[in-house]
């Protein structure tokens, strides 16, 4: 039953074939033998996940079920989820019980799905392989000495060893889409200000986007048609009508111009990768599609970009976190100073330091202009690159990453090796653009992924190419062997 | 050596909208500590804020009204630094691109001088929270009722050379609020408040010197005073060979003095930074026209119309626009009585004192415009003297009814029978032969004291006019 994707899992659903609750059991019961091995949830909501269901099948016995009524997915644990702990992958909120709901967990509740817990993910959001959380490294199903990577590690974990249908993330620099491809699964980070940030804790405001881990670009169409959408809480959430995103998925790539972006081909990346991905690209042109070559001149600047930027963002989003209301208190402060000092330095960890040290230097007097405002600039450079690269192209291509899944512990001395794992994917990050990485292949057994990416609020667009794609290869439908099948 | 002072204000004062700016908390004062607070003032995880436009009409207001530039985007920053009373460990306030720029008022000073005060900003932030430092046995509470609280901080030019002109300046922003509606301007609850900067130079020197700021002025006389009272500090100091040291102090009104809080060295490095959750605020030539058209009309015009119109002197004016609602109140009198001059007496004189007295403001007034016109109209149609009037002023504040009423109630009513005159100054005549004598015998200053006397005999409510009259005739025999 689980190697059902979640559209398949909905048809189930309302064939009557298997009940929500039967479904809910299944996984919760595969979470219960197989997460120990993988350490992907923080914690799992199994009673109200069992209600959830019982609930979801009694709206479908009065017939007001949706296609997503009874699904059980599972939530990244940066969105807030009322009565529930939301702990953000950090000490700091280890003992945080959220008091209300993020609209994208609101929402999907309101399309009846069933949460069967929170996944583990890099603290704050920070980190490419999972290894920064307080809750210890989440492992690849595909080889459990590799990093899932991150930060969105947990989710792209259990979705790729079917603990879950699906599951939420959230992508800041590449945290959707590095770990879908780092586990052989489908990721979408949709256009910023498509899908409400309110209740999705703050790394970087001007870059988080939520978005989905799921099985097919099919499961994501459905997902996102029901996160998406205005909400007059997050005033960087875009008022854009949301088509039916499933419904759109024609499979024909007949007059598609899709960009081979020469800088994400060039020099810097492996082999056996390019192979794969060059032949991904043939692969859309025998479905009809026109290949055309782009160029993003101004790439190469986008991971220091993104390191002045996203720091600077998150050395004021984490600034809440100071003792006094929620979150980690140390123990008997002697005054205020100490109660800041100690609350902050037993409550993050490493990298989150690393990031709000830089991020207050670049913010400072003297430094700020150098720093924050050019980067701000280069930004401005960058999302003018893809403006004229989507004057000559609908969907870019190109890798995900540089390279497969590397393993734990490899690059967590040398933070600028890490940093560049998100050389391919900061770029849409930067430019508020949507991408999808979708499996393409295998490198020494570890899965692949191909990145899209396409212009603002062209998501159908994108959900179609990367559907197209999965009808013809199957690779999406390749699954961890031993333990997870 | 003769000083000069260099004074620069930036005021305070909070919007009147009914809900935060950034959540739909309410801004309501008084409300028990923290029950005011929803997850956004707390700065909760995952929290968002959204700007109350209302608040951003009230500065187009403001900005329309001290001839300023309205920028047409204007951007929200991160004041970032850490205190228990601010929840998120920043400020959302406006640094580079204020909504409002680039104004002046002008100010009327003692000596009939008018002088024009150039406003540099006008810009929209949130108000921190209070951290409350008694009670809590060495701890400290905190309350974040007032935490988002709208508001308006406006930073003048440094145009002020006086404490007096510093007090004039503040006192016409504060009408200027409350003429506008955007702020209640009330000083004790701290709606208005402001810091001052302040240096000294040598008379005739043009280079500004080394200023201070002082904190949290919360009233027209504690201002003035601490302003004379750190310009005289700094005096010294230069004065006995010293420098001054840019800092911050604070204003001590038990104390009557001004202490340090923080030095240059020791402020913070605020970390400004364009808020990312918050787009820049962008208001159309359209939408600047449309507030533009709904500004009352402005205590200068308002001054202006009331002498034109009113035939008031410059003076009671002024009196009567100090405060719109009194100047509402004198216009919905001088409506329906003709003598205006009569209106502008009563309202500044009678009206007011029986205020004061009770220590109410014209809002509050125990008697509505509508009836103290009904009393003028009493005097203007003859009904009763202008004396008696007071009598009757008094009893409709101590709430025995309308002016017809207390006439009718107490018989006040003027006695205006020729007949009735005649046959009291008859009386008085004949009770006072020697006077009598005296007044025919050429002592013409009598004639007050068979005034005195008919009036006495008629408490008061012979028509004035017509005892003089009917006297200077019977007592000539």
């Amino acid at each position: 039953m689980h190697q059902h994707t979640l559209s398949e899992l909905s048809g189930l659903l309302a064939g009557g074939e298997v009940s929500s609750v039967e479904l809910t059991r299944h996984f919760l019961d595969r979470v219960a033998s197989l997460d120990p091995s993988l350490n992907a949830f923080i914690t799992v909501t199994a009673d109200q996940a069992l209600a959830a269901a019982v609930e979801a099948d009694r709206r479908r016995s009065a017939g007001e079920a949706g296609p997503l009524t009874g699904v059980p997915i599972a939530h990244k644990d940066i969105f807030c989820t009322a009565g529930v702990k939301t702990s953000c992958g950090s000490r700091m909120l280890d003992s945080f019980v959220s008091p209300y709901d993020a609209t994208v967990v609101e929402r999907l509740d309101a399309a009846g799905v069933v949460c069967l817990g929170k996944t583990n993910m890099d603290e704050f959001a920070m980190g490419s392989s999972n290894e920064t959380s307080w809750y210890g490294p989440v492992r690849n199903p595909w080889d459990l000495e590799r990093v899932p990577g991150g930060s969105s590690g947990g989710s792209a974990a259990a979705v790729s060893a079917r603990l879950a249908p699906a599951a939420t993330g959230t992508d800041t620099g590449g945290s959707i889409r590095q770990p879908a491809a780092l586990v052989g699964i489908t990721g979408l980070k949709p256009t910023y200000g498509r899908v409400s940030r309110y209740g999705m804790i703050a790394f970087a405001s001007s870059l988080d986007q939520a978005g989905t881990l799921t099985r097919s670009a099919e499961d994501a169409a459905l997902l996102l048609t029901a996160m998406a959408g205005h909400d007059p809480r997050d005033s960087t959430c875009v008022d854009v009508p949301v088509p039916d995103y499933a419904a759109g998925l024609s499979g024909d790539l007949t007059g598609l111009r899709v960009g081979l972006v020469r800088e994400f081909l060039d020099d810097g990346l492996d082999g056996d990768n390019r192979k794969a991905i060059e032949a991904a690209a043939s692969v859309l042109q025998d479905l009809g599609a026109e290949l055309v070559e782009v160029s993003l001149p101004n790439l190469g600047l986008s991971v220091p970009t993104y390191y002045v930027v996203a720091p600077a963002e998150c050395s004021s989003n984490l600034s809440r976190f100071d003792g006094v209301r929620f979150g980690h208190r140390c123990e008997d402060p002697r005054d205020l100073l100490d109660l800041y000092e100690r609350s902050r330095s037993e409550g993050f960890g490493a990298e989150v330091k690393r990031r709000i040290l830089t991020g207050t230097y670049v913010l400072s007097a003297g430094y700020y202009d150098a720093y924050y405002l050019k980067a701000q600039k280069v930004r401005q450079l960058i999302a003018a690159d893809f403006r004229e690269a989507f004057g000559r192209a609908d969907v870019l291509l190109g890798p995900t990453t540089p390279t497969p899944a590397f393993r734990l512990g490899e690059k967590t001395d040398n933070p600028v090796t890490m940093y560049l794992n998100d050389i391919y994917t900061i770029g849409a990050n930067l430019a508020g653009l949507p991408g999808m990485s979708v499996p393409c292949g295998f490198v020494n057994d570890l899965p692949v992924g191909l990145h899209l990416i396409a212009d603002h609020f062209d998501e159908g667009r994108l959900l179609n190419t990367a559907h197209a794609f999965q009808q013809a290869t199957g690779w999406h439908r390749r699954a961890p062997e031993g333990a997870f099948a | 050596m003769d000083w000069e002072m260099v004074i620069g204000l930036e005021i305070h004062a909070q919007l009147k909208t009914a809900s935060k700016i950034f959540s739909a908390s309410s801004t309501a004062y008084g409300a028990a500590p923290n029950t005011q607070a929803n997850l956004v003032d707390l700065g909760y995880p995952g929290v968002l804020p959204v700007l109350n436009t209302e608040a951003v009409g009230m500065a187009v207001r403001f900005g329309l009204a001290t001839h300023s530039t309205v920028a047409p985007r204007s951007v929200f920053a991160r004041k970032n630094y850490f205190y228990p009373d601010l929840p998120k460990g920043y400020q959302i306030s406006q640094y580079e691109l204020p909504v409002v720029h680039d104004g002046y008022i002008d100010i009327d000073l003692d000596d009939g001088v008018t002088k024009r005060i150039g406003i540099t900003r006008a810009h929209l932030e949130e108000d921190a929270g209070k951290s409350l430092h008694e009670d809590f046995h060495g701890m400290s509470g905190i309350d974040l009722n007032r935490a988002g609280t709208p508001l308006l901080e406006i930073v003048s030019e440094p145009d002020l050379r006086t404490a007096g002109e510093a007090v004039a300046y503040m006192k016409a922003i504060h009408q200027l609020v409350r003429y506008l509606d955007i702020c209640d301007g009330n000083m004790q609850e701290g709606s208005f408040r402001c810091d001052a900067n302040i240096s000294v130079r040598p008379a005739g020197r043009h280079e500004f010197g080394t200023r201070a700021e002082i904190k949290n002025l919360n009233s027209f006389r504690y201002i003035e005073r601490a302003i004379l009272h750190e310009a005289e500090r700094q005096i010294d100091i230069l004065e006995s060979g010293g420098s001054i040291v840019q800092e911050t102090r604070l204003y001590d009104p038990d104390k009557d003095e001004t202490r340090p809080m923080r030095t240059k060295e020791e402020a913070n490095d605020y970390r400004y930074f364009p808020d990312p959750d918050l787009l820049p605020v962008v208001i159309s030539e359209a939408e600047i026209e449309a507030v533009r058209r709904e500004l009352p009309e402005l205590p200068d015009e308002k001054r202006g119309r009331f002498v034109s119109a009113f035939g008031l002197s410059e003076y009671d004016a002024r009196v009567l626009t100090s405060s719109r609602a009194l100047a509402d109140f004198y216009e919905a009198v001088a409506a329906t009585v003709s003598d205006k001059k009569l209106a502008a007496n009563w309202v500044m004189g009678d009206l007011s004192g029986a205020l004061n007295k009770d220590g109410l403001d014209i809002e509050t007034s125990r008697i509505s415009a509508g009836a103290l016109a009904g009393l003028l109209g009493r005097i203007e149609d003859g009904t009763i003297s202008g004396k008696i009037a007071k009598q009757v002023f008094e009893a409709m504040w101590a709430g025995e009814g309308g002016a017809d009423d207390v006439i009718e109630a107490r018989g006040l009513k003027q006695i205006t029978d020729t007949g009735a005159i005649e046959a009291i100054i008859e009386e008085v005549m004949a009770a006072n032969p020697g006077q009598l004598e005296q007044y025919r015998s050429g002592k013409d200053k009598l004639f007050g004291y068979f005034v005195g006397q008919v009036m006495k005999a008629t408490r008061g409510q012979a028509n004035p006019a017509l005892v003089n009259e009917l006297l200077k005739k019977m007592l000539a025999g």
